[in-house]
């Protein structure tokens, strides 16, 4: 995207006055009397410290097995706790919605009935799972672990640009960019009230616990499941098991008889009750899905079915997360909890609706056209970047096509100061908190993963496009 | 445990220790290979690095026309034909370790992970002879530090017995290999000894097994075959000898099934391997034949490992 003038975005530390916000005073401080030189060896320093614990992810089509770190900037980015007590009830209420609207949609589809979610998004959405269909899973609830991506454009503005409602990653990165900073920054920790976040793996187990099915013992055996050390966020997968203490499996490591699940351990067969599974439904039972993967476990959907295990996420929940259902959060908000939506959506145009399909082909030189079920940016257009050529083709296939498309106005995403090589600099950032859903409550830790675009000017912060990360604070004012 | 992160434990450790095996004996064949013809006796010492290091066959189909220094180093080092190769064994031991990540400590993880790293720098294409030797010191070095931070680091659970077995399933079986590829030198006390042309020979199996100087301590004789044999096979004190690895491999199978509640066939297949070290002497191993005994060794020894994946690891 075009880089816009700084002062068209909302910078999160400085005022265009010369004064500082609110949560930043102490850093902003620190930034100016640091000499340069500080700086720079604190941030060779992380990269030290990444590497050495090998916090890495894996690229793909590459088999000299290049194992790669996300860049790290050192300066963090600030919510106020008031900030974030109001996240938090837009984030409650949002993962409550969408666990209902999953559980509706394989059961009576009553939002369908009355008028407001047309059933064709529901029944021909790529990840609808019939086998699914009213399946109840244990604690009723569909969705348990969330990741919600969150924008800012002002002050008072915070939008939700997506739902992540399958196998939501990056969370092993909120944790160890925490323990960076506090081996980096003991300074400012020691002057600012910092909420913590490394009680998360213990967040999560509490949650998948109480998921447990009604046949487990009161001491539920949970094991987190991974396609194993090829995949891109094996360090994840190996982190979050070892601080949770619990196995990580691999789809051999598990078996089926008569409907229960139990992994081979050196003691022989060991019953599972709640399995955090990291690999797509797709591939989680060569039985009940894809015939072909050599990553899940024959029979896991028949036992999961019969009420003998728990799978995290259950299966289906893509259901409720993609891009023309997100269109439809406000309205499926209002209809499952008779509440207003206390987080904005991005104002999104639908094009399978005709008004709408005009509205956008009149104006996509200013609009974000993107592919319902696409991601990672594929199969979008970004109107002001794009020549009349580009915008014309793409108009011929948004009128052949035009259930396949959502529009959106392109956002002037908030910066935060960065430390590059010129110095500082503002960047844009995202935000994904990650939220928690058990049978015995909604938990939030008090942050969350900060994407940052870290070439100038860029709104993309995906780490395969130049994206880095930072540490968010939520800080008492 | 997991099944799968205690063969991984067993098998990263049997490839560590293959490694720096494989590493000892092209190091002592490259000493051997420099002696005049007069002192190294008649053998040719590539084709017995490559009988030792347990490829001779599939050795044969890729260099029919014999062993010569470049094609063993090239074979045994790195070739892409050799599933074993110490770049191999280096490779699948990484790769098992970062699959149990959780399993082992960090610094077993940074020592196995720098020797990787390390490794992957080094061009073996025209190698010059400086290179491999300082090559295959670090390898040496490397599987004795992991070694040292297995010992000094692992919590003393199953993850750490496990990782022990096959450390001392891989040493037993190498040692037993390194003394059949010699038997014919290791000849018993009464038989005519070759006028002391052998001695270099018998010394450099010693000094693959960094025995050399312990040998000296023991026994405080010259060199001699027989008190080779006995040294490697029967004595308690050398700590890579058959019967160290068998009293080790007992020791820590009875602490898993302890641990457990109970034992199946790899105990007692250890216990009657270790009871037959025992009772041996080695007149009597002479008499049936060296070569019969370390035969039969290595079958038992591979009978221990099939026992142990059946009942733990697979």
């Amino acid at each position: 995207m075009p880089a816009a003038p700084a002062a068209a975005f909302f910078d999160e530390m400085n005022v265009p006055d010369g004064g500082v916000r609110a949560g930043y005073e102490a850093i902003s401080e620190w930034l100016k009397q640091a000499p340069r030189e500080l700086l720079v060896n604190r941030k060779l320093e992380a990269e030290h410290f990444f590497r050495r614990i090998g916090i890495t992810f894996n690229v793909y089509g590459d088999n000299q097995g290049t194992e790669r770190l996300i860049p790290f900037d050192i300066v963090p980015r600030v919510l106020t706790s008031t900030e974030w007590q109001r996240l938090v009830r837009g984030l409650e209420q949002r993962m409550k919605a969408l666990n209902a609207f999953i559980a509706d949609s394989y059961n009576g589809r009553e939002i369908v009935a009355a008028g407001i979610v047309p059933e064709e998004l529901i029944l021909q959405n790529p990840a609808f799972q019939p086998e699914m269909t009213h399946f109840t899973p244990p604690g009723g609830i569909h969705v348990h672990i969330a990741g919600i991506d969150i924008v800012r454009v002002d002050a008072d503005t915070f939008y939700v640009l997506e739902d992540n409602a399958r196998t939501p990653s990056g969370v092993s990165y909120m944790l160890e960019n925490r323990e960076a900073m506090m081996r980096l920054m003991p300074e400012l920790f020691g002057s600012l009230r910092v909420a913590p976040v490394d009680n998360y793996p213990d967040a999560l187990l509490e949650t998948l616990r109480s998921l447990a099915p009604r046949s487990a013992s009161k001491d539920p055996t949970v094991v987190l499941l991974t396609p194993g050390p090829f995949n891109s966020a094996y360090y994840e997968h190996s982190f979050l098991a070892d601080k949770m203490g619990v196995e990580l499996v691999e789809g051999r490591d598990l078996l089926v008889r008569d409907n229960c699940v139990y992994m081979r351990t050196t003691e022989g067969p060991r019953r599972v009750d709640v399995i955090y599974r990291r690999i797509d439904d797709d591939f989680i039972d060569p039985i009940a899905f894809n015939p072909g993967s050599m990553l899940g476990v024959p029979g896991l959907m028949s036992a999961y079915k019969s009420g003998n295990v728990t799978i995290s996420n259950a299966i289906g929940t893509g259901v409720g997360d993609d891009k023309a259902i997100y269109s439809y959060m406000p309205e499926i908000i209002e209809f499952y909890l008779g509440e207003k939506p206390l987080l904005s959506n991005v104002p999104t145009h639908r094009c399978r609706e005709p008004e709408a399909l005009r509205y956008v082909l009149s104006r996509l030189h200013e609009l974000v056209v993107k592919e319902v079920n696409g991601s990672g940016g594929y199969g979008m257009l970004v109107g002001p970047h794009a020549t009349k050529a580009e915008r014309d083709a793409f108009a011929a296939k948004l009128k052949a096509h035009p259930d396949d498309f959502i529009a959106q106005p392109t956002l002037a995403l908030s910066t935060v100061p960065c430390f590059v090589d010129s110095g500082l600099a503002p960047r844009h950032v995202d935000l994904r908190p990650y939220v928690l859903c058990g049978a015995d409550g909604v938990r939030c830790v008090p942050g969350g993963l900060t994407r940052v675009a870290l070439k100038e000017g860029s709104l993309v912060v995906n780490s395969s496009q130049g994206g880095g990360t930072k540490d968010t604070w939520v800080v008492e004012t | 445990m997991l099944s799968r992160m205690a063969d991984n434990l067993y098998w990263l450790s049997r490839y560590t220790e293959r490694a720096e095996n494989l590493a000892r004996i092209l190091h002592v064949a490259q000493r051997l290979a420099a002696l005049p013809s007069a002192y190294a006796g008649a053998s040719n010492e590539w084709e017995s690095a490559i009988a030792t290091a347990a490829c001779a066959d599939s050795f044969k189909e890729i260099y029919p026309d014999g062993a010569t220094r470049e094609n063993v180093i090239r074979y045994v080092v790195d070739s892409p034909a050799n599933p074993t190769s110490i770049k191999a064994c280096i490779e699948t031991a990484r790769s098992n370790a970062r699959a149990v990540r959780t399993a082992i400590t960090s610094e077993m993880w940074e020592i196995l992970n720098e020797g990787w790293n390390e490794m992957r720098g080094i061009e073996f294409d025209g190698i010059s002879q400086s290179a491999l030797t300082q090559f295959l010191q670090r390898v040496q070095q490397m599987s004795l530090r992991f070694d040292g931070a297995a010992y000094r680091t692992m919590l003393r659970s199953d993850q750490y017995w496990f990782q022990r077995l096959g450390t001392f399933t891989e040493r037993a079986d190498n040692m037993a290999r390194l003394l059949d590829v010699k038997y014919h030198l290791l000849l018993p006390e009464k038989e005519p000894v070759g006028g002391g042309l052998d001695y270099f020979q018998w010394s450099s199996i010693l000094r693959s097994v960094n025995a050399l100087t312990s040998y000296h301590w023991v026994y405080r004789e010259n060199v001699k075959p027989w008190l080779v044999a006995d040294f490697l096979i029967l004595r308690p004190e050398q700590p890579r000898s058959l019967i160290s690895c068998y009293l080790e491999l007992n020791d820590y199978l009875d602490q898993i099934a302890e641990a457990y509640g109970r034992q199946g066939p790899a105990q007692h297949i250890a216990r009657s391997t270790t009871a037959r070290l025992q009772n041996a002497d080695m007149d009597q191993i002479f008499q049936s034949g060296l070569h019969e005994f370390l035969v039969e060794f290595i079958e038992d020894n591979n009978r221990l490992g099939a026992a142990i994946t059946q009942q733990y690891l697979s």
